[in-house]
Protein backbone atom coordinates (compact mmCIF):
# COMPACT_ATOMS: atom_id res chain seq x y z
CA UNK A 1 0.00 0.00 0.00
CA UNK A 2 1.01 3.64 -1.12
CA UNK A 3 1.48 6.00 2.08
CA UNK A 4 1.80 9.69 1.63
CA UNK A 5 5.87 9.06 2.80
CA UNK A 6 6.37 6.35 0.22
CA UNK A 7 8.67 8.07 -2.11
CA UNK A 8 7.60 8.42 -6.14
CA UNK A 9 10.85 7.44 -6.90
CA UNK A 10 13.24 5.37 -4.97
CA UNK A 11 16.60 3.82 -6.98
CA UNK A 12 19.25 1.96 -4.35
CA UNK A 13 22.62 1.14 -4.99
CA UNK A 14 22.02 1.41 -8.75
CA UNK A 15 24.74 0.13 -11.13
CA UNK A 16 25.81 -0.35 -15.01
CA UNK A 17 28.96 -0.95 -16.79
CA UNK A 18 29.54 -1.18 -20.31
CA UNK A 19 32.63 -3.22 -20.99
CA UNK A 20 34.02 -2.96 -17.67
CA UNK A 21 33.05 0.93 -17.92
CA UNK A 22 30.74 1.79 -14.85
CA UNK A 23 28.50 4.67 -16.85
CA UNK A 24 26.00 4.74 -13.53
CA UNK A 25 27.70 3.72 -9.89
CA UNK A 26 26.25 2.81 -6.44
CA UNK A 27 23.80 5.68 -7.08
CA UNK A 28 20.71 5.96 -4.85
CA UNK A 29 18.20 9.05 -5.21
CA UNK A 30 14.92 9.54 -3.61
CA UNK A 31 12.06 11.34 -5.23
CA UNK A 32 9.45 12.12 -3.30
CA UNK A 33 5.63 12.50 -4.79
CA UNK A 34 4.64 15.48 -6.70
CA UNK A 35 8.66 16.73 -6.57
CA UNK A 36 10.49 18.49 -9.44
CA UNK A 37 13.89 16.87 -9.25
CA UNK A 38 16.82 18.20 -11.26
CA UNK A 39 19.40 15.87 -12.43
CA UNK A 40 22.83 18.08 -13.57
CA UNK A 41 26.51 17.08 -14.73
CA UNK A 42 28.93 17.15 -17.41
CA UNK A 43 28.69 15.20 -20.61
CA UNK A 44 29.32 11.17 -20.06
CA UNK A 45 27.97 11.99 -16.03
CA UNK A 46 25.39 9.03 -16.78
CA UNK A 47 22.43 11.22 -16.79
CA UNK A 48 21.05 9.91 -19.85
CA UNK A 49 22.12 6.02 -18.59
CA UNK A 50 19.80 6.26 -15.11
CA UNK A 51 17.03 7.73 -17.34
CA UNK A 52 17.15 4.56 -19.36
CA UNK A 53 17.91 1.92 -16.30
CA UNK A 54 15.01 4.02 -14.82
CA UNK A 55 12.43 3.50 -18.15
CA UNK A 56 13.80 -0.38 -18.27
CA UNK A 57 15.65 0.41 -21.45
CA UNK A 58 18.95 -0.44 -20.10
CA UNK A 59 18.61 -3.13 -17.58
CA UNK A 60 20.88 -2.67 -14.17
CA UNK A 61 23.75 -4.80 -13.36
CA UNK A 62 22.43 -4.50 -9.97
CA UNK A 63 20.10 -2.09 -7.58
CA UNK A 64 16.98 -1.56 -7.09
CA UNK A 65 14.37 0.58 -8.61
CA UNK A 66 11.14 1.23 -7.02
CA UNK A 67 7.69 3.20 -8.24
CA UNK A 68 5.69 4.09 -5.45
CA UNK A 69 6.77 1.52 -3.59
CA UNK A 70 6.42 -1.34 -5.79
CA UNK A 71 9.75 -2.53 -7.18
CA UNK A 72 9.84 -2.69 -10.77
CA UNK A 73 13.95 -3.32 -11.49
CA UNK A 74 12.81 -6.65 -12.89
CA UNK A 75 9.87 -5.04 -15.43
CA UNK A 76 10.22 -4.35 -19.45
CA UNK A 77 9.22 -0.31 -20.19
CA UNK A 78 5.79 -1.20 -21.06
CA UNK A 79 5.11 -2.69 -17.85
CA UNK A 80 6.84 0.66 -16.16
CA UNK A 81 4.59 2.75 -18.33
CA UNK A 82 1.43 1.02 -17.35
CA UNK A 83 2.84 1.86 -13.86
CA UNK A 84 2.99 5.49 -14.25
CA UNK A 85 6.64 5.86 -15.82
CA UNK A 86 6.55 8.69 -19.03
CA UNK A 87 9.47 9.92 -20.53
CA UNK A 88 11.29 12.26 -23.10
CA UNK A 89 14.26 11.47 -25.13
CA UNK A 90 17.52 13.69 -25.33
CA UNK A 91 17.17 12.81 -29.42
CA UNK A 92 13.86 13.62 -30.37
CA UNK A 93 11.81 10.27 -30.91
CA UNK A 94 8.81 10.76 -33.07
CA UNK A 95 6.45 9.17 -35.83
CA UNK A 96 8.44 11.78 -38.38
CA UNK A 97 5.79 10.50 -41.05
CA UNK A 98 2.75 10.69 -39.34
CA UNK A 99 0.53 13.71 -37.84
CA UNK A 100 0.95 15.23 -34.43
CA UNK A 101 -2.39 13.94 -33.72
CA UNK A 102 -1.44 10.20 -34.57
CA UNK A 103 1.74 10.47 -32.36
CA UNK A 104 -0.75 11.48 -29.56
CA UNK A 105 -3.06 8.92 -30.55
CA UNK A 106 -0.14 6.14 -30.22
CA UNK A 107 0.73 7.64 -26.53
CA UNK A 108 -3.14 7.15 -25.63
CA UNK A 109 -3.32 3.58 -27.24
CA UNK A 110 0.00 2.77 -25.53
CA UNK A 111 -2.11 2.51 -22.22
CA UNK A 112 -5.60 1.25 -23.59
CA UNK A 113 -6.80 -1.92 -24.20
CA UNK A 114 -8.15 -0.75 -27.29
CA UNK A 115 -4.43 -1.63 -28.37
CA UNK A 116 -4.91 -4.97 -28.78
CA UNK A 117 -8.58 -4.68 -31.35
CA UNK A 118 -7.42 -6.12 -34.34
CA UNK A 119 -10.93 -5.04 -36.20
CA UNK A 120 -12.10 -2.22 -35.95
CA UNK A 121 -10.32 0.75 -37.68
CA UNK A 122 -8.26 3.83 -35.73
CA UNK A 123 -9.25 6.28 -37.96
CA UNK A 124 -13.26 6.52 -37.19
CA UNK A 125 -12.57 6.47 -33.49
CA UNK A 126 -13.94 9.89 -32.55
CA UNK A 127 -12.78 9.40 -28.44
CA UNK A 128 -9.14 8.76 -29.07
CA UNK A 129 -8.98 11.85 -31.66
CA UNK A 130 -10.82 14.14 -29.23
CA UNK A 131 -8.75 13.36 -26.33
CA UNK A 132 -5.42 13.74 -28.52
CA UNK A 133 -6.79 16.53 -29.61
CA UNK A 134 -6.96 17.88 -26.04
CA UNK A 135 -3.79 17.21 -24.78
CA UNK A 136 -2.17 18.61 -27.96
CA UNK A 137 -4.17 22.26 -27.07
CA UNK A 138 -2.26 21.78 -23.63
CA UNK A 139 1.13 22.55 -25.28
CA UNK A 140 -0.11 24.42 -27.84
CA UNK A 141 -0.17 22.70 -30.40
CA UNK A 142 -3.95 22.17 -31.64
CA UNK A 143 -3.72 24.20 -34.44
CA UNK A 144 -1.33 21.67 -35.85
CA UNK A 145 -2.86 18.60 -35.40
CA UNK A 146 -3.38 17.36 -38.85
CA UNK A 147 0.78 18.23 -39.79
CA UNK A 148 3.14 15.43 -39.87
CA UNK A 149 5.61 16.39 -37.67
CA UNK A 150 8.38 16.84 -40.65
CA UNK A 151 6.23 19.71 -40.91
CA UNK A 152 6.87 21.26 -37.88
CA UNK A 153 9.03 22.93 -36.42
CA UNK A 154 11.68 21.69 -33.63
CA UNK A 155 10.36 23.30 -31.04
CA UNK A 156 6.87 22.04 -32.18
CA UNK A 157 8.73 18.83 -32.13
CA UNK A 158 10.20 19.11 -28.10
CA UNK A 159 6.49 19.81 -27.60
CA UNK A 160 5.06 16.94 -28.85
CA UNK A 161 7.49 15.18 -27.09
CA UNK A 162 6.57 16.50 -24.12
CA UNK A 163 2.09 16.28 -24.88
CA UNK A 164 3.07 12.45 -25.97
CA UNK A 165 4.29 12.09 -22.57
CA UNK A 166 1.34 14.03 -20.87
CA UNK A 167 -1.13 11.81 -22.99
CA UNK A 168 0.15 8.95 -21.31
CA UNK A 169 -1.46 10.41 -17.78
CA UNK A 170 2.11 9.78 -15.84
CA UNK A 171 3.08 9.39 -12.27
CA UNK A 172 6.60 10.06 -12.78
CA UNK A 173 7.38 12.10 -15.66
CA UNK A 174 11.04 12.51 -16.79
CA UNK A 175 12.33 14.98 -19.57
CA UNK A 176 15.72 14.34 -20.65
CA UNK A 177 17.24 17.61 -21.76
CA UNK A 178 13.70 19.04 -22.71
CA UNK A 179 15.43 22.54 -23.62
CA UNK A 180 18.59 21.17 -26.11
CA UNK A 181 18.64 22.68 -29.55
CA UNK A 182 15.76 25.29 -29.18
CA UNK A 183 15.78 29.38 -29.39
CA UNK A 184 14.96 31.61 -26.74
CA UNK A 185 11.54 32.16 -27.83
CA UNK A 186 10.85 28.23 -27.97
CA UNK A 187 12.04 27.37 -24.31
CA UNK A 188 10.43 29.79 -22.65
CA UNK A 189 7.42 28.07 -24.36
CA UNK A 190 8.48 24.99 -23.00
CA UNK A 191 9.48 26.53 -20.02
CA UNK A 192 5.92 27.37 -19.51
CA UNK A 193 4.37 24.36 -20.98
CA UNK A 194 6.57 22.73 -18.15
CA UNK A 195 5.72 24.54 -15.11
CA UNK A 196 1.73 23.96 -16.35
CA UNK A 197 2.37 20.66 -15.60
CA UNK A 198 0.43 19.50 -11.99
CA UNK A 199 1.87 18.62 -8.62
CA UNK A 200 0.25 14.75 -9.23
CA UNK A 201 2.87 14.24 -11.57
CA UNK A 202 6.22 14.23 -10.15
CA UNK A 203 8.90 15.29 -12.34
CA UNK A 204 12.39 14.41 -12.76
CA UNK A 205 14.96 16.39 -15.58
CA UNK A 206 17.61 16.53 -17.05
CA UNK A 207 18.83 19.91 -18.45
CA UNK A 208 21.94 21.81 -19.13
CA UNK A 209 20.27 25.38 -19.12
CA UNK A 210 20.58 26.04 -15.70
CA UNK A 211 19.28 29.62 -15.45
CA UNK A 212 15.66 27.92 -16.52
CA UNK A 213 15.78 24.43 -15.01
CA UNK A 214 16.69 25.92 -11.51
CA UNK A 215 13.40 28.29 -11.72
CA UNK A 216 11.97 24.46 -12.48
CA UNK A 217 13.74 22.43 -9.93
CA UNK A 218 12.43 21.88 -6.03
CA UNK A 219 15.75 19.94 -5.39
CA UNK A 220 18.77 19.51 -8.04
CA UNK A 221 21.22 15.64 -7.83
CA UNK A 222 24.62 15.88 -9.05
CA UNK A 223 26.14 13.08 -11.51
CA UNK A 224 30.14 13.00 -11.71
CA UNK A 225 31.33 9.60 -13.18
CA UNK A 226 28.36 7.49 -12.67
CA UNK A 227 28.10 9.07 -8.80
CA UNK A 228 26.43 11.37 -7.18
CA UNK A 229 28.30 13.96 -5.98
CA UNK A 230 25.93 16.28 -4.42
CA UNK A 231 22.25 16.04 -3.48
CA UNK A 232 20.00 18.46 -1.83
CA UNK A 233 17.49 21.43 -2.29
CA UNK A 234 18.78 24.04 -5.10
CA UNK A 235 20.53 26.41 -2.81
CA UNK A 236 22.54 23.67 -1.55
CA UNK A 237 23.56 22.58 -4.42
CA UNK A 238 24.28 25.03 -6.24
CA UNK A 239 26.56 26.79 -2.99
CA UNK A 240 28.35 23.20 -2.78
CA UNK A 241 31.83 23.69 -4.04
CA UNK A 242 31.74 20.58 -5.67
CA UNK A 243 28.85 21.55 -7.73
CA UNK A 244 31.18 24.81 -8.82
CA UNK A 245 34.32 22.31 -9.13
CA UNK A 246 32.86 19.69 -11.64
CA UNK A 247 30.18 21.41 -13.37
CA UNK A 248 28.95 25.19 -12.89
CA UNK A 249 32.52 25.96 -13.25
CA UNK A 250 33.09 24.35 -16.39
CA UNK B 1 -14.08 8.55 -61.13
CA UNK B 2 -13.72 7.68 -57.18
CA UNK B 3 -12.06 5.40 -56.03
CA UNK B 4 -15.29 3.53 -54.87
CA UNK B 5 -16.17 3.04 -58.40
CA UNK B 6 -12.72 2.51 -59.52
CA UNK B 7 -12.91 -0.25 -57.11
CA UNK B 8 -16.22 -1.25 -58.05
CA UNK B 9 -15.43 -1.53 -61.47
CA UNK B 10 -12.34 -4.03 -61.39
CA UNK B 11 -14.37 -5.87 -58.56
CA UNK B 12 -16.90 -6.59 -61.80
CA UNK B 13 -13.97 -7.12 -64.12
CA UNK B 14 -12.13 -9.81 -61.97
CA UNK B 15 -15.69 -11.77 -61.21
CA UNK B 16 -16.44 -11.30 -65.20
CA UNK B 17 -13.18 -12.63 -66.28
CA UNK B 18 -14.60 -16.31 -66.69
CA UNK B 19 -16.70 -15.06 -69.06
CA UNK B 20 -14.08 -13.93 -71.33
CA UNK B 21 -10.83 -16.09 -70.93
CA UNK B 22 -10.01 -19.21 -71.79
CA UNK B 23 -8.38 -22.40 -69.56
CA UNK B 24 -5.41 -21.02 -69.84
CA UNK B 25 -5.66 -17.50 -67.99
CA UNK B 26 -8.13 -18.74 -66.00
CA UNK B 27 -5.48 -21.06 -64.64
CA UNK B 28 -2.85 -18.42 -64.64
CA UNK B 29 -5.07 -15.79 -62.89
CA UNK B 30 -5.93 -18.27 -59.85
CA UNK B 31 -2.01 -18.54 -59.88
CA UNK B 32 -1.77 -14.76 -59.85
CA UNK B 33 -4.71 -14.52 -56.95
CA UNK B 34 -2.82 -17.68 -54.74
CA UNK B 35 0.48 -15.64 -54.96
CA UNK B 36 -1.56 -12.14 -54.39
CA UNK B 37 -2.81 -13.59 -50.75
CA UNK B 38 0.59 -15.47 -50.21
CA UNK B 39 2.52 -11.75 -50.69
CA UNK B 40 -0.32 -9.47 -48.69
CA UNK B 41 0.43 -12.49 -45.90
CA UNK B 42 4.25 -11.84 -46.09
CA UNK B 43 4.07 -7.80 -46.46
CA UNK B 44 2.58 -7.53 -42.97
CA UNK B 45 5.87 -8.67 -41.68
CA UNK B 46 8.00 -6.73 -44.35
CA UNK B 47 5.31 -4.16 -45.19
CA UNK B 48 3.97 -3.07 -42.35
CA UNK B 49 6.78 -4.95 -39.09
CA UNK B 50 9.73 -3.98 -40.85
CA UNK B 51 11.14 -7.49 -40.18
CA UNK B 52 12.21 -8.97 -43.62
CA UNK B 53 11.64 -12.53 -43.34
CA UNK B 54 13.73 -14.93 -46.21
CA UNK B 55 11.35 -18.17 -44.81
CA UNK B 56 7.49 -17.39 -45.51
CA UNK B 57 7.26 -20.18 -47.78
CA UNK B 58 7.34 -22.68 -44.66
CA UNK B 59 3.93 -21.60 -43.90
CA UNK B 60 2.66 -21.77 -47.64
CA UNK B 61 4.40 -25.50 -47.70
CA UNK B 62 3.45 -26.42 -44.55
CA UNK B 63 -0.02 -26.01 -45.03
CA UNK B 64 -0.22 -27.63 -48.20
CA UNK B 65 1.96 -30.86 -47.20
CA UNK B 66 -0.29 -31.19 -44.16
CA UNK B 67 -3.29 -30.97 -45.66
CA UNK B 68 -2.14 -33.61 -48.19
CA UNK B 69 -0.90 -36.15 -45.91
CA UNK B 70 -4.05 -35.88 -43.70
CA UNK B 71 -5.84 -35.97 -46.90
CA UNK B 72 -3.68 -39.47 -48.04
CA UNK B 73 -2.45 -41.44 -44.83
CA UNK B 74 -5.09 -40.48 -42.57
CA UNK B 75 -8.27 -40.20 -45.28
CA UNK B 76 -9.73 -37.08 -43.60
CA UNK B 77 -11.97 -35.31 -45.86
CA UNK B 78 -11.27 -31.55 -46.66
CA UNK B 79 -13.54 -29.62 -43.94
CA UNK B 80 -11.50 -32.11 -41.53
CA UNK B 81 -8.04 -31.43 -43.26
CA UNK B 82 -8.33 -27.77 -43.79
CA UNK B 83 -8.65 -26.17 -40.70
CA UNK B 84 -6.34 -29.14 -39.10
CA UNK B 85 -3.55 -28.08 -41.95
CA UNK B 86 -4.19 -24.53 -40.50
CA UNK B 87 -3.47 -24.91 -36.48
CA UNK B 88 -0.65 -27.05 -37.26
CA UNK B 89 0.64 -24.35 -39.52
CA UNK B 90 -0.52 -21.42 -37.19
CA UNK B 91 1.55 -24.10 -34.35
CA UNK B 92 4.74 -23.74 -36.58
CA UNK B 93 4.65 -20.23 -37.14
CA UNK B 94 4.11 -19.56 -33.40
CA UNK B 95 7.18 -21.80 -32.89
CA UNK B 96 9.23 -20.21 -35.72
CA UNK B 97 8.61 -17.14 -34.85
CA UNK B 98 9.47 -17.36 -31.07
CA UNK B 99 12.94 -18.45 -32.42
CA UNK B 100 13.16 -16.26 -35.24
CA UNK B 101 12.11 -13.07 -32.88
CA UNK B 102 14.86 -13.25 -30.68
CA UNK B 103 16.64 -10.71 -33.37
CA UNK B 104 15.76 -8.20 -35.65
CA UNK B 105 17.52 -7.22 -38.87
CA UNK B 106 19.72 -9.38 -40.70
CA UNK B 107 19.41 -11.80 -37.80
CA UNK B 108 15.93 -12.42 -37.92
CA UNK B 109 16.27 -12.66 -41.85
CA UNK B 110 19.07 -15.13 -41.30
CA UNK B 111 16.76 -17.16 -38.85
CA UNK B 112 13.91 -17.90 -40.91
CA UNK B 113 15.90 -18.61 -43.61
CA UNK B 114 17.65 -21.36 -41.44
CA UNK B 115 13.91 -22.46 -39.98
CA UNK B 116 12.73 -22.63 -43.74
CA UNK B 117 15.38 -25.03 -44.46
CA UNK B 118 14.72 -27.27 -41.93
CA UNK B 119 11.57 -27.48 -43.02
CA UNK B 120 12.81 -28.11 -46.59
CA UNK B 121 15.18 -30.08 -45.81
CA UNK B 122 12.36 -32.24 -43.63
CA UNK B 123 10.13 -32.68 -46.97
CA UNK B 124 12.90 -33.56 -49.14
CA UNK B 125 14.24 -36.50 -46.32
CA UNK B 126 11.57 -37.53 -44.71
CA UNK B 127 10.48 -39.91 -47.58
CA UNK B 128 8.47 -42.24 -45.10
CA UNK B 129 6.10 -38.94 -44.67
CA UNK B 130 6.77 -36.96 -47.75
CA UNK B 131 7.94 -39.33 -50.52
CA UNK B 132 10.59 -36.88 -51.01
CA UNK B 133 11.64 -35.65 -54.11
CA UNK B 134 8.34 -37.29 -55.51
CA UNK B 135 6.35 -35.07 -53.86
CA UNK B 136 2.61 -35.78 -52.05
CA UNK B 137 -0.21 -36.71 -55.61
CA UNK B 138 -3.31 -37.77 -56.11
CA UNK B 139 -5.10 -34.99 -54.46
CA UNK B 140 -8.33 -33.58 -55.17
CA UNK B 141 -10.70 -30.30 -54.84
CA UNK B 142 -12.94 -29.57 -51.71
CA UNK B 143 -16.43 -29.14 -53.15
CA UNK B 144 -17.48 -25.92 -50.78
CA UNK B 145 -20.85 -25.95 -50.09
CA UNK B 146 -21.38 -29.17 -52.34
CA UNK B 147 -20.41 -26.80 -55.48
CA UNK B 148 -17.22 -28.72 -57.33
CA UNK B 149 -14.43 -26.65 -57.88
CA UNK B 150 -13.14 -28.96 -60.33
CA UNK B 151 -13.33 -26.92 -63.47
CA UNK B 152 -10.95 -24.01 -64.24
CA UNK B 153 -13.97 -21.03 -64.23
CA UNK B 154 -15.74 -22.02 -60.80
CA UNK B 155 -11.92 -22.60 -59.19
CA UNK B 156 -10.99 -19.33 -59.89
CA UNK B 157 -14.33 -17.79 -58.85
CA UNK B 158 -13.64 -19.91 -55.35
CA UNK B 159 -9.67 -18.52 -54.70
CA UNK B 160 -11.06 -14.97 -55.24
CA UNK B 161 -13.76 -14.96 -53.21
CA UNK B 162 -11.28 -16.49 -50.46
CA UNK B 163 -8.63 -13.75 -51.49
CA UNK B 164 -10.95 -10.68 -51.74
CA UNK B 165 -12.09 -12.27 -47.86
CA UNK B 166 -8.54 -12.69 -46.82
CA UNK B 167 -7.08 -9.25 -47.99
CA UNK B 168 -10.44 -7.51 -47.14
CA UNK B 169 -9.15 -8.91 -43.20
CA UNK B 170 -5.56 -7.61 -44.02
CA UNK B 171 -6.77 -4.43 -44.85
CA UNK B 172 -8.95 -4.53 -41.54
CA UNK B 173 -6.21 -5.40 -39.70
CA UNK B 174 -3.65 -3.01 -40.79
CA UNK B 175 -6.09 -0.12 -40.11
CA UNK B 176 -7.13 -0.97 -36.41
CA UNK B 177 -4.79 -0.12 -33.53
CA UNK B 178 -3.04 -3.18 -33.32
CA UNK B 179 -1.69 -2.19 -36.93
CA UNK B 180 -1.33 1.37 -35.62
CA UNK B 181 0.73 -0.22 -32.73
CA UNK B 182 2.62 -2.63 -35.52
CA UNK B 183 3.80 0.33 -37.65
CA UNK B 184 4.80 2.17 -34.61
CA UNK B 185 7.23 -1.13 -33.71
CA UNK B 186 8.19 -0.58 -37.22
CA UNK B 187 8.93 2.61 -36.80
CA UNK B 188 10.04 3.62 -33.33
CA UNK B 189 10.43 0.16 -31.45
CA UNK B 190 12.23 1.84 -28.57
CA UNK B 191 9.39 4.28 -28.17
CA UNK B 192 6.68 2.19 -28.88
CA UNK B 193 8.21 0.28 -25.39
CA UNK B 194 7.97 3.56 -23.86
CA UNK B 195 4.30 4.22 -24.57
CA UNK B 196 2.96 1.19 -23.13
CA UNK B 197 3.57 -1.34 -25.98
CA UNK B 198 4.82 -5.50 -25.71
CA UNK B 199 7.11 -4.99 -29.25
CA UNK B 200 7.91 -8.57 -28.85
CA UNK B 201 4.64 -9.61 -28.66
CA UNK B 202 3.08 -7.32 -31.16
CA UNK B 203 5.95 -8.69 -33.65
CA UNK B 204 5.15 -12.59 -32.39
CA UNK B 205 1.55 -11.93 -33.33
CA UNK B 206 1.75 -10.64 -36.43
CA UNK B 207 3.95 -12.99 -37.12
CA UNK B 208 1.54 -16.04 -35.95
CA UNK B 209 -1.03 -13.99 -38.44
CA UNK B 210 1.01 -13.67 -41.43
CA UNK B 211 1.68 -17.75 -40.99
CA UNK B 212 -2.12 -18.45 -40.65
CA UNK B 213 -2.96 -16.30 -43.81
CA UNK B 214 0.16 -17.75 -45.81
CA UNK B 215 -1.25 -21.32 -44.54
CA UNK B 216 -4.96 -20.17 -46.00
CA UNK B 217 -2.70 -19.29 -49.73
CA UNK B 218 -1.07 -22.65 -49.18
CA UNK B 219 -4.65 -24.97 -49.13
CA UNK B 220 -5.43 -22.64 -52.43
CA UNK B 221 -2.01 -23.72 -53.81
CA UNK B 222 -2.66 -27.45 -52.84
CA UNK B 223 -6.06 -27.29 -54.40
CA UNK B 224 -4.82 -25.91 -56.94
CA UNK B 225 -2.37 -28.39 -58.10
CA UNK B 226 -3.36 -31.22 -56.01
CA UNK B 227 0.19 -31.71 -55.78
CA UNK B 228 2.84 -30.56 -53.72
CA UNK B 229 6.70 -31.01 -53.67
CA UNK B 230 9.54 -29.65 -51.85
CA UNK B 231 10.37 -26.96 -53.75
CA UNK B 232 7.08 -25.07 -51.78
CA UNK B 233 9.07 -25.07 -49.24
CA UNK B 234 12.06 -23.91 -50.83
CA UNK B 235 14.44 -21.01 -50.52
CA UNK B 236 13.64 -20.11 -53.99
CA UNK B 237 9.93 -19.82 -52.82
CA UNK B 238 10.54 -17.85 -50.33
CA UNK B 239 12.60 -15.37 -51.95
CA UNK B 240 10.46 -15.27 -54.98
CA UNK B 241 7.60 -13.96 -52.53
CA UNK B 242 9.82 -11.83 -50.82
CA UNK B 243 10.88 -10.60 -54.41
CA UNK B 244 7.09 -9.80 -55.52
CA UNK B 245 6.17 -7.62 -52.13
CA UNK B 246 9.54 -5.50 -52.90
CA UNK B 247 8.91 -5.03 -56.22
CA UNK B 248 4.96 -4.42 -56.14
CA UNK B 249 6.01 -1.78 -52.75
CA UNK B 250 5.63 -2.97 -48.99
CA UNK B 251 3.69 -1.53 -46.59
CA UNK B 252 1.07 -0.49 -49.23
CA UNK B 253 -2.34 -3.27 -49.56
CA UNK B 254 -2.17 -2.80 -53.38
CA UNK B 255 1.73 -3.16 -53.64
CA UNK B 256 2.44 -7.33 -52.84
CA UNK B 257 -0.79 -8.22 -54.82
CA UNK B 258 0.43 -6.38 -58.11
CA UNK B 259 4.26 -7.75 -57.19
CA UNK B 260 3.00 -11.19 -56.87
CA UNK B 261 0.50 -10.52 -60.58
CA UNK B 262 3.93 -9.40 -62.20
CA UNK B 263 6.04 -12.30 -60.86
CA UNK B 264 3.41 -14.74 -61.76
CA UNK B 265 3.00 -13.09 -65.24
CA UNK B 266 6.79 -13.30 -65.98
CA UNK B 267 7.42 -16.75 -64.80
CA UNK B 268 4.16 -18.52 -66.38
CA UNK B 269 3.74 -16.39 -69.42
CA UNK B 270 6.47 -14.83 -70.68
CA UNK B 271 8.39 -18.10 -69.95
CA UNK B 272 6.40 -19.80 -72.56
CA UNK B 273 7.96 -17.13 -75.77
CA UNK B 274 11.52 -16.27 -73.43
CA UNK B 275 13.73 -19.15 -73.01
CA UNK B 276 15.85 -16.89 -70.60
CA UNK B 277 12.59 -15.59 -68.13
CA UNK B 278 14.82 -15.75 -65.23
CA UNK B 279 17.55 -13.71 -66.65
CA UNK B 280 14.26 -11.42 -67.85
CA UNK B 281 12.87 -10.93 -64.38
CA UNK B 282 15.96 -9.92 -63.18
CA UNK B 283 16.12 -7.57 -65.69
CA UNK B 284 12.33 -6.11 -64.66
CA UNK B 285 13.38 -5.99 -60.54
CA UNK B 286 16.99 -4.04 -61.39
CA UNK B 287 14.74 -1.59 -63.26
CA UNK B 288 11.75 -1.20 -60.60
CA UNK B 289 14.74 -0.89 -57.56
CA UNK B 290 16.69 1.78 -59.65
CA UNK B 291 14.09 3.75 -60.86
CA UNK B 292 10.76 3.29 -58.42
CA UNK B 293 12.77 1.87 -55.64
CA UNK B 294 10.06 2.31 -53.09
CA UNK B 295 8.16 -0.11 -55.42
CA UNK B 296 5.89 -0.22 -58.21
CA UNK B 297 2.48 0.85 -56.51
CA UNK B 298 4.37 3.48 -54.30
CA UNK B 299 6.49 4.79 -57.00
CA UNK B 300 3.50 4.94 -59.65
CA UNK B 301 1.51 7.10 -57.45
CA UNK B 302 4.30 9.61 -56.84
CA UNK B 303 4.93 10.10 -60.67
CA UNK B 304 1.69 10.76 -60.88
CA UNK B 305 1.46 13.24 -58.10
CA UNK B 306 4.20 14.95 -60.22
CA UNK B 307 2.66 14.75 -63.40
CA UNK B 308 -0.42 16.44 -61.92
CA UNK B 309 1.32 19.05 -60.25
Amino acid sequence: MTSSTTPALAIEHLRRSFGGLPATDDISISVAAGERRLIIGPNGAGKTTLFNQITGDIRSDSGMISLFGEDVTRLRPDQRAHRGIARTYQIITLFGRDTLEHNIVLALLGLSRARWSMVRGLAPRSDFRDRARDVLAQVGLRELAERTVAEVSYGDRRRLEIAMALAQAPRLLLLDEPLAGLSREERATVQQVIASIPRAVTLVMIEHDMDIALELADSVTLLHYGRVIVQGSRAEVVADPRTQEVYLGH
Amino acid sequence: MSRTAWLAGGLLALFALPLVAGEFYLNLASQMLIAALFASSLNLLVGYAGLTSLGHASFLGAAAYLSAWLSLHLGLAHWASAPIALAGTVLTAAVFGWIALRATGLGFLMLTLALSQVLWGLAYRWVGVTDGDNGLRGLTRPEPLGVAIESADRFYWFALLVCLLAIGLIALFVRSPFGAALRGTRDQPRRMGALGFDVWLIRWLTFVIAGFWAGVAGLLFIWYHKYVHPSALSLQASAEVLLAVIAGGSGTLAGPVVGAVMVVFLKNFVSAYVERWNMLLGFVFLAIVLFLPEGLVPGMRRLIRRVKS
